[in-house]
C-alpha cells in the first residue's frame, strides 16, 4: 500500500512538472468549454439582411419596422435589382435579400394579396432555412394582424414549448459532448504517454522487475490519471453550471459514477495504446491526432448520427463517447434516472473490460 | 547560402518516406471520407402525434404533416404522458398534441390552440422542427379558412402575403457545398501545422541545430529554407484536395482558381510561420506536439467551419478574426461557391499577408542562433 502511495505520488509529479502537459490537462478542457458556451451556439442571430423596398408604401413600412425590430437580424435598406443583388450576395457578408416589388401595397389594399420576395445565400443550408422561417414567422404574424378578425374565422394557434430548455440556451447540446471529448482524449492520451514514457526511457523494465506486482504498476499509472480526469470532470461540470446556467437536473450521483465508469474506458483504451505503441510520439499521434476527428465526428454531437451513411452509424457504435454522451444528456439534460441509461452503462462496461483484458494480455506477453 | 539549406531539406523530406505519404494519403483519404459524416442537414424529424379529438380536421391535419416530407411518425400516443416518454427515450423529437374539442372549437369560437412540445437540447433540429411545422400548420389553416371564405366578396377576404424563396448559390441545400471546401481548408491546416512545428524541434532534439548554428547562415535564411518545401508541399497537398472536391464530389469552383492559389499560397505562408513559431519554443516534439494541438483545436473550432461565424458574440468574432485559418474557410466558400473575384476578397487577403508577415518574422526573431 505504501508503495502504491508513493508510486502515485511519482506519477503526479510528472504531470505537474511539465506546464504543457498541464495546458492540455487543464487548459484545454476549459477553453472548449468557454468556446462551447459563449461563442458556438447553435442560434442563428445577427443575421445580415438588405431589404430592398421598391414599393415604399405604408405596408412595406409596417413590415420593414417588422424586420428591424427583431433581434435576429442587422439590416440595411437599399433599393437594388437585378445584377445588383448577385453583386451583394457574393461579397459573403449579406445573407439574404428581402425584395417587395413595386405595388405592394397597393396590390395587398386592392386584391388583399401581395407578393414578398426572399433570396437567400443558400451556402450554409441551415442558416438559409432558420433565416427564412423567422421572415416568414414575421409575416405572417403581419397578415394576422391587419386583417379583419371576422375574416379569420377558423384559426389554428401552435402554441410552442420548449422542453429542457426553455431559454433556448444554444451551448445546451455542446455541454455533453464537450465533456465527453474532452474527457476522452484527455485520459487515453495522458494514459498512453505516460506508460509508453517509461517504455521508451527503459525504467519499465526497471519497475517490472521490483516486487511490485505488474498489476500494481498498471494501476498505480492509472489511479492518478483517474483523479486528475475526475478533477477534470468536475472543473468542467462547475464551469457549466456557473458560467453557463446548464442545469444538472438529475441525481449528481449517478451522474458522477457513470462518469467514473467512462473515465475507466477511456485508461483503459490508453493502456491499450500504450501496449501497441512503442515511442511518446506514436502513441501521441494514434491517441490525439487519431482519435480526434474521430472522436468528434461520432460522438454525435456536432453532426448528428442518423444523417450518416450507414456504415458509420455501426462504426459510431464501437467509439465509447457515443455512449457516454447518450448518458449525460438523459442523466444531467432531462434528469432521468438509470431506468433509462442501463443500456449504454452496460455497454460501456463491457467495453471497459474487454480493453482491459486485452491490454493486460498484451503486457504479459511483452514481460515473456 | 539558402541554396545549400533547400538542398538539406529536401533531402530530409524526401528520406522520410512514412512522413511523405501520409502528407499526401491522410488528407487524400480523409477528405473522401470525412464530409459524408459531416451532414447537418435537418430531416427526418420524429414526430409522436397525441390526437385526442379523432375529428376530421385533426385528421386532415396530421396526414397534412406526414405529406410534407419533413416528419416521420413514431408513434400515435394516446396522451401527452406516453408522447412524452417517447421523448425521453429519445425515439421522438417532437410532440404535437391536438387537443378534445379541436373541430368543435375552432368552427364555434373561431379559434383553438394545439400545442408542439419540442426536445430543445439540440437547438438547430428543435428551431427548425417547430419552423416547418408552424408553417405547415400555417398552409393548413389558410386552406380551410379559403373554403370558408370563398363565397365572401374580396374585401371581406384576409390579407394575405405570398412568400417566395430561392436559395442561391445552393438551391437544393446540400451541405456538402458548405462543408467539403471548408474540409479541405482544415486539413491543409493540420498538415502544415503539425509537420512545421515539429521540425525546428526535431533538429535540436537531434542535436542537429548546434552544427547549423556554426555556420555562417542567416537566421531568414534558416526559416526560409524551412519554409519553402513545406511550402511547395502544402501547395501539392492542396491541389491533391481540389481534385478530390472535384472527382469525388464534384464540385466545381465557380469563381477563379489564379485567385485561389494566390489565396492559399500567402495563407500557407502563415500557417508555417506559425508552426515554426511553436517549433521555436518548444524543447521537444513532445511539447510541439502538445501546443500545436492546443492551437489546432482552438483554430478549428472558431474557424466557423462548424458554427458561423455572425452568431458569435463580438469578443469571440475578434478571437475568430485573429486566426488566420477563418478567413480561409471563408474566401474558399466564397470563390467556390459564390463565384466571388478579388475584389470582393481583398481584404481578407490583407489580413492573411498581415498574418504571414507578423508570425514569420516573430519565428526568425524567436528563432536564436546561440544559447
Amino acid at each position: 500500500m505504501k508503495q502504491l502511495l508513493i508510486f502515485i505520488r511519482m506519477e503526479f509529479y510528472h504531470v505537474f512538472r511539465d506546464r504543457r502537459t498541464l495546458l492540455i490537462m487543464f487548459g484545454l478542457p476549459v477553453a472548449q468549454i468557454l468556446l462551447f458556451g459563449f461563442a458556438l451556439s447553435s442560434e442563428v442571430k445577427n443575421l445580415r439582411i438588405v431589404i430592398s423596398d421598391q414599393a415604399k408604401d405604408a405596408n412595406s413600412r409596417q413590415i420593414i419596422d417588422k424586420i428591424k425590430a427583431s433581434s435576429y437580424f442587422i439590416t440595411e435598406e437599399k433599393t437594388i435589382g437585378g445584377n445588383e443583388i448577385e453583386k451583394t450576395l457574393k461579397k459573403g457578408d449579406i445573407q439574404c435579400v428581402v425584395i417587395f416589388p413595386s405595388g405592394f401595397g397597393s396590390d395587398l389594399q386592392r386584391f388583399h394579396k401581395a407578393q414578398l420576395q426572399f433570396i437567400a445565400d443558400g451556402t450554409d443550408p441551415n442558416t438559409a432555412k432558420t433565416l427564412v422561417n423567422y421572415l416568414n414567422a414575421i409575416v405572417a404574424g403581419y397578415q394576422k394582424e391587419i386583417s379583419p378578425p371576422a375574416a379569420l374565422p377558423y384559426t389554428i394557434i401552435p402554441e410552442t414549448r420548449m422542453l429542457y430548455n426553455e431559454e433556448s440556451n444554444g451551448s445546451l447540446n455542446y455541454i455533453p459532448g464537450v465533456l465527453a471529448l474532452v474527457l476522452m482524449i484527455v485520459c487515453t492520451a495522458l494514459t498512453s504517454v505516460a506508460v509508453v514514457r517509461e517504455k521508451e526511457l527503459g525504467t519499465m523494465e526497471i519497475l517490472l522487475v521490483s516486487p511490485f506486482k505488474p498489476v500494481m504498476v498498471l494501476i498505480a499509472k492509472a489511479i492518478p490519471y483517474l483523479i486528475l480526469s475526475l478533477a477534470n470532470f468536475l472543473l468542467i461540470l462547475l464551469l457549466s453550471v456557473y458560467v453557463l446556467d446548464v442545469p444538472i437536473r438529475g441525481s449528481i450521483i449517478l451522474l458522477f459514477l457513470e462518469s467514473m465508469l467512462f473515465i475507466l474506458a477511456c485508461l483503459s483504451f490508453g493502456l491499450f495504446i500504450s501496449t501497441v505503441t512503442e515511442s511518446q510520439q506514436a502513441a501521441l499521434l494514434l491517441s490525439m491526432m487519431g482519435m480526434m476527428i474521430p472522436t468528434m465526428v461520432f460522438t454525435g454531437f456536432i453532426f448528428p448520427l442518423e444523417n450518416m451513411p450507414w456504415i458509420f452509424q455501426l462504426i459510431s457504435n464501437i467509439v465509447p463517447s457515443r455512449w457516454y454522451y447518450l448518458i449525460v444528456k438523459s442523466v444531467m439534460l432531462k434528469g432521468l434516472g438509470f431506468v433509462y441509461v442501463w443500456k449504454e452503462t452496460l455497454i460501456l462496461i463491457g467495453m471497459t473490460v474487454i480493453l482491459l483484458i486485452v491490454s493486460l494480455k498484451n503486457f504479459k506477453k511483452r514481460l515473456a | 547560402m539558402l541554396r545549400y539549406i533547400l538542398q538539406k531539406e529536401f533531402r530530409q523530406l524526401f528520406r522520410d518516406k512514412t512522413i511523405l505519404a501520409m502528407m499526401f494519403v491522410m488528407p487524400t483519404v480523409q477528405l473522401t471520407i470525412i464530409p459524408l459524416a459531416m451532414n447537418f442537414e435537418v430531416k427526418n424529424i420524429n414526430v409522436a402525434v397525441v390526437d385526442l379529438d379523432h375529428s376530421s380536421f385533426s385528421q386532415k391535419l396530421i396526414s397534412k404533416v406526414s405529406a410534407s416530407g419533413y416528419f416521420r411518425y413514431v408513434n400515435v400516443s394516446p396522451s401527452y404522458k406516453e408522447g412524452l416518454k417517447s421523448i425521453e427515450r429519445g425515439t421522438a423529437d417532437l410532440i404535437m398534441e391536438i387537443p378534445a374539442g379541436f373541430e368543435r372549437n375552432l368552427v364555434r369560437e373561431g379559434s383553438q390552440k394545439i400545442s408542439i412540445s419540442v426536445d430543445a437540447i439540440n437547438g438547430t433540429k428543435a428551431s427548425l422542427g417547430t419552423g416547418y411545422l408552424t408553417t405547415i400548420v400555417g398552409d393548413f389553416n389558410q386552406h380551410i379558412q379559403l373554403n370558408i371564405n370563398a363565397d365572401r366578396t374580396h374585401t371581406e377576404q384576409p390579407y394575405q402575403i405570398d412568400t417566395t424563396y430561392s436559395y442561391w448559390f445552393n438551391p437544393l441545400g446540400e451541405y456538402k457545398y458548405y462543408i467539403v471546401p471548408g474540409v479541405l481548408v482544415l486539413l491543409l491546416t493540420l498538415i502544415g501545422g503539425f509537420i512545421s512545428a515539429l521540425n525546428i524541434v526535431k533538429e535540436k532534439e537531434a542535436g542537429t541545430i548546434e552544427q547549423i548554428n556554426v555556420t555562417p547562415i542567416k537566421k531568414w535564411q534558416f526559416i526560409l529554407g524551412k519554409m519553402i518545401p513545406f511550402w511547395i508541399m502544402g501547395m501539392i497537398v492542396f491541389t491533391l484536395g481540389l481534385l478530390v472536391t472535384r472527382l469525388v464530389y464534384g464540385i466545381v469552383p465557380e469563381g477563379s482558381l489564379g485567385v485561389l492559389y494566390l489565396f492559399a499560397s500567402v495563407y500557407l505562408i502563415a500557417l508555417l510561420g506559425f508552426g515554426l513559431l511553436i517549433s521555436t519554443y518548444s524543447e521537444n516534439q513532445l511539447q510541439a506536439m502538445f501546443v500545436a494541438f492546443f492551437f489546432m483545436m482552438i483554430f478549428m473550432l472558431m474557424s466557423g467551419l462548424f458554427t458561423s461565424i455572425e452568431s458569435m458574440p463580438a469578443w469571440a468574432r475578434t478571437i475568430a478574426n485573429l486566426t488566420p485559418i477563418t478567413h480561409f474557410i471563408k474566401v474558399i466558400r466564397m470563390i467556390m461557391l459564390n463565384g466571388s473575384g478579388l475584389g470582393d476578397i481583398k481584404m481578407e487577403l490583407l489580413y492573411e499577408v498581415l498574418f504571414a508577415i507578423v508570425l514569420n518574422s516573430w519565428a526568425i526573431w524567436n528563432y536564436k542562433k546561440t544559447t
